[in-house]
């Protein structure tokens, strides 16, 4: 497989050209607003709870930005509804980059990462979860 | 370099790493005791810069392409080497600057002009260069916070036993020292201060750009809040330097600069900051300088920050022996133990320009001047002083040749 078929690979332009869980929850629970600075990349995650206010009932996100940014928040979509806040907060960026399984150079990690982080921002903000050192500075750009 | 640091260092081997000292200077070999004003370049720095211009070059922190990656990982790995180098908690703690002066002006206007105001007191010292008290100076009037000096004693070091009377029981906000005086030599007990000045709620901002070169910086071990220096003191370019500074204190200051590259996001009615250190960042930065900036680290720590240190030592207390032979000979500063390769001397009825001058005939470069120390000049009660510094491509007969050049001059103006 040629290198440009590695990055993107048909999995990625899948779920960049038909992302799942793409929209706006109007009335969730946390939200927060991600930007990548370096290339403008846009991501804003929303979430509600189910009745026992932990695990994630709906998750959304909208925004705009590279294949690689939002392909890999269509693929977080996937990987976390139905999970418990406090799981996905102690989520690492390996099990992202596992499911996502192309090679990233540095700048394009801070592209696939982005939705990670943001949501990581938004339980933070609603659950007063652990916000990694690569999410600070992120939470000062919310859409309220 | 794979060279492993030794205890003692070997100058005339060193030395044939720098071209510069192939030449001669009226028609002698070059001796150049003028480091402590700027070093020069070994060839692994050189060569390092020609290297990353030919195959890595491009801007940073913008490009996907394999080449803005490659650049930007030769960067951000010269802040790796650099944070290490001062034992630095984290890299994000490095903001690429200018140089020393920069980065203490970027501490005085995005610290100070939000953090001072009438009441407040910001002490410096009288052995100050003036980048670390011009810049004090102007934002205290700017802000209306009083502006203080530690005083000296007579062998030009800190009198820390006058501390509490000039600080009287006002609020201490900024203590500004330099961890060796670039006039005298002087090592500052900066580990002394730092509890004092943090009683105090005070932070401590140290100017190394005069210290880093020639020994060891631990910015932990020293307890200060922030630390500058420069590139083209220490082997490596002009136009490059660090400040280092408490994450937690970078996180909540203001931006110096503003511009490209530091931003999260721009609107029409609002801008927000990018992470530290991009925040202090702006616009393209000394890419290549900061590259061979890492390259200069580099070999300084092949030799050994604690071997240079003893052999600048070793060549200060032979200059002060010998001068303290020549009559009319006035020598400043406190005793070898405690002082840098620096030796700042008068010749009785000599101008220091004149002193230069005889010397520089014979090939030997030495610094004539108030050393942008002009408040510790009048303190001394001299216009201006001769000054001898070393470094370690510095060598023994190269004393000699200063000492004869002194004796030439004072019997030329006798």
């Amino acid at each position: 497989m040629s290198e440009f078929d590695q990055l993107y690979r048909e999995v990625i332009l899948d779920h960049y050209k038909n992302p799942r869980g793409h929209g706006v929850i109007e009335d969730a629970d946390v939200s927060a607003e991600g930007q990548n600075p370096l290339c403008g990349d846009e991501v804003s995650i929303y979430v509600s709870f189910e009745p026992d206010d932990d695990t994630i009932d709906e998750v959304k996100f909208s925004g705009r930005g590279c294949a690689i940014s939002q392909a890999a928040t269509s693929m977080l979509m996937e990987m976390v509804k139905g999970r418990s806040a406090h799981e996905v907060a102690a989520m690492s960026k390996e099990d992202l980059l596992e499911e996502i399984g192309i090679p990233l150079t540095p700048i394009r990690l801070k592209c696939a990462l982005l939705g990670l982080w943001t949501l990581k921002v938004a339980l933070h903000k609603g659950k007063g979860t652990p916000l990694p050192e690569e999410a600070a500075g992120l939470d000062d750009l919310t859409l309220g | 370099m794979a060279v492993t640091p030794q205890a003692k260092l070997d100058a005339r081997k060193l030395r044939a790493d720098f071209p510069i000292f192939e030449q001669a200077i009226h028609g002698k070999p070059l001796a150049y005791l003028d480091s402590a004003v700027t070093a020069h370049k070994p060839r692994q720095v050189l060569d390092k810069l020609r290297t990353f211009y030919e195959t890595s070059y491009a801007n940073v922190h913008r490009g996907v392409y394999t080449l803005s990656e490659r650049a930007t990982e030769e960067y951000e790995g010269a802040r790796d080497k650099v944070a290490r180098f001062v034992n630095a908690p984290s890299s994000r703690e490095i903001v690429f600057v200018r140089g020393a002066t920069e980065g203490l002006n970027l501490v005085a206007y995005a610290w100070g002009l939000d953090n001072l105001g009438p009441g407040d007191v910001v002490l410096v010292t009288e052995l100050e260069h003036h980048s670390n008290f011009v810049p004090w100076q102007y934002i205290a009037q700017r802000t209306g916070a009083a502006f203080r000096a530690i005083p000296l004693d007579e062998q030009g070091e800190l009198r820390l036993d006058a501390l509490d009377e000039v600080a009287g029981s006002d609020r201490v906000k900024v203590v500004a020292v330099n961890l060796v005086s670039n006039a005298l030599g002087t090592i500052n007990p900066v580990e002394a201060l730092a509890p004092w000045a943090h009683e105090r709620g005070a932070i401590l901002v140290v100017d190394a750009a005069q210290a880093a070169p020639h020994h060891a910086v631990d910015v932990q071990a020293l307890g200060c809040d922030f630390l500058a220096f420069s590139s083209h003191k220490m082997c490596g370019p002009t136009s490059v330097g660090a400040l280092w500074g408490r994450l937690e204190l970078l996180e909540t200051m203001a931006p110096f600069n503003l511009g490209g590259h530091m931003i999260r996001s721009v609107k029409l009615d609002r801008t927000t900051w990018g992470q530290v250190p991009a925040k202090f960042e702006a616009g393209t930065q000394p890419i290549a300088e900061a590259v061979g900036f890492g390259a200069a680290v580099d070999y300084l720590t092949a030799i050994g920050l604690d071997a240079i240190e003893e052999h600048e030592r070793a060549l200060a207390a032979q200059t002060l022996e010998r001068l303290a032979e020549v009559p009319g000979v006035r020598l400043y500063g406190p005793p070898p133990e405690r002082r840098a390769g620096i030796v700042s001397f008068n010749l009785e009825g000599v101008h220091p320009h004149d002193v230069a001058q005889v010397l520089d005939m014979d090939g030997v470069a030495i610094r004539a001047g108030h050393h942008c120390c002009q408040p510790l000049m009048a303190k001394l009660g001299v216009a201006a002083t001769n000054r001898a510094s070393f470094y370690l491509y510095s060598l023994p007969e190269e004393v000699d040749r200063l000492v004869g050049g002194v004796e030439r001059a004072r019997t030329l103006f006798a």
